[in-house]
């Protein structure tokens, strides 16, 4: 149990996809244009990554090692898949903002990047572990670059005006503002860690 | 259990069987949502149609038809009427002006053609800027409304083009694609009710020139 703890804060921390690992940049600049959208994002990726990581470790031995990378993009695909469909029928309202990045969630590297780099070889428990920790690492990550970025932009916090708008800068709001957001981020983030 | 070795016959079995699993889950969730997505759907367009005109007792969904606005493009109009007269109209339109991408709105007129409502289907313009469209021309605030405006008096501009409507903050294309669409709109319903040639009280003076305009 003391060891599926460790795998579960490795992922939000030590190992933070974004912010350590740097990986999946895509939808993370794409989609952290508010707070609400990142969480969002981050919350459906994990979803999937817990599924697709529990999927590839119990089935590991039944994939020959030359296929296994078309095996678990397909696994991937039909989790992502079978995420939208539920979404668009029974949360309707959910899907109408996030519909556009889901499917995105498939060429996420931080997901084949798990089962490639985990899953594939570990035990069922252990990679769910694994699973929540990095799901919940990107989730963090996205929803404070999010919130930066909304903050900077548009003086809101989740939708909540903090100071007037006319005060905030456009550029945190478009993609250029991603990157100069992410970089401080990363930079604070490396600071910290260099103390410990 | 062993891991299985790569020959060719454990990989054609291993992707084969995998690849059919797969196929059925989803064969089977598609079969399972596909009741409640169409529903959703359809409610969603019954709210719409309801939010932008007048009380109505027919079913706008059943008798929509499509409107020309010029020779390859038309709109998709769902007359409303109440107790069988013609009391205005919904009409779905569009601009693919934005910044980004396309803009879908629904937007309700009555049989005078004044705006009574507008809903935002689909955008994907900047948030906190474009975005705000959703509600900014209902604002009551400097030149912002437009709800409730005469359209046949002309073409809603944005005061930048010598227009009368003030644009977003910052978001002056997408304020710009915005008026194209309520304005393909009521092109689409006084150019289309005259030539679907029905019966119904329908707006005819500005119809010859709004068929020609585009």
């Amino acid at each position: 149990m003391n060891n599926n703890l460790k795998i579960l804060t490795n992922g939000i921390i030590k190992e933070n996809p974004i912010f350590v690992l740097l990986l999946g940049m895509c939808p993370t600049l794409g989609t952290t244009s508010s707070a609400l959208n990142g969480m969002a994002m981050g919350l459906a990726t994990t979803f999937v990554l817990v599924c697709s990581n529990m999927t590839v470790s119990s089935v590991k031995n039944l994939i020959p090692d030359q296929v296994r990378i078309p095996a678990y993009i397909v696994l991937i695909a039909t989790f992502v898949t079978v995420v939208q469909l539920l979404m668009e029928a029974f949360i309707p309202a959910l899907y109408s903002s996030l519909g556009l990045f889901i499917p995105l969630i498939v060429v996420n590297c931080i997901v084949l990047g798990r089962a490639e780099a985990f899953a594939a070889k570990n035990k069922v428990f252990p990679s769910m572990f694994d699973g929540i920790g990095i799901g919940l690492g990107f989730t963090f990550a996205l929803t404070l670059l999010g919130t930066c970025r909304e903050f900077l932009g548009t003086g809101k916090m989740f939708s909540q005006t903090i100071y007037p708008e006319n005060f905030g800068s456009l550029i945190f709001v478009l993609a250029p503002g991603a990157f100069i957001v992410l970089g401080f981020l990363i930079a604070i983030i490396n600071k910290i860690r260099s103390y410990k | 259990m062993a891991k299985l070795k790569s020959s060719l016959r454990n990989m054609f079995l291993s992707l084969f069987s995998i690849c059919l699993v797969a196929g059925m889950i989803l064969a089977m969730v598609n079969e399972y949502t596909k009741g409640p997505i169409e529903t959703s759907k359809k409610l969603q367009l019954e709210n719409a149609i309801r939010e932008v005109t007048p009380e109505f007792d027919n079913s706008p969904a059943e008798e929509a038809y499509w409107a020309k606005i010029n020779e390859t493009d038309s709109l998709k109009v769902y007359p409303v009427k109440k107790d069988g007269k013609n009391v205005g109209a919904a009409i779905e339109s569009n601009s693919m002006r934005g910044f980004s991408g396309e803009i879908r709105i629904i937007v309700g007129l009555d049989e005078k053609c004044r705006l009574l409502n507008y809903v935002v289907l689909q955008h994907a313009e900047t948030p906190g800027l474009g975005d705000k469209m959703k509600f900014w021309f209902k604002e009551d605030k400097n030149n912002r409304n437009i709800i409730g405006k005469e359209l046949k008096k002309g073409d809603l501009k944005v005061s930048k083009d010598g227009g009368s409507v003030d644009a977003i903050t910052a978001a002056t294309i997408s304020s710009r694609a915005f008026l194209e669409a309520i304005n393909r709109a009521y092109t689409a319903y006084s150019g289309g009710v005259s030539d679907a040639g029905s019966g119904a009280t329908a707006p005819n003076d500005g119809t010859t020139e709004a068929t020609q305009k585009k």
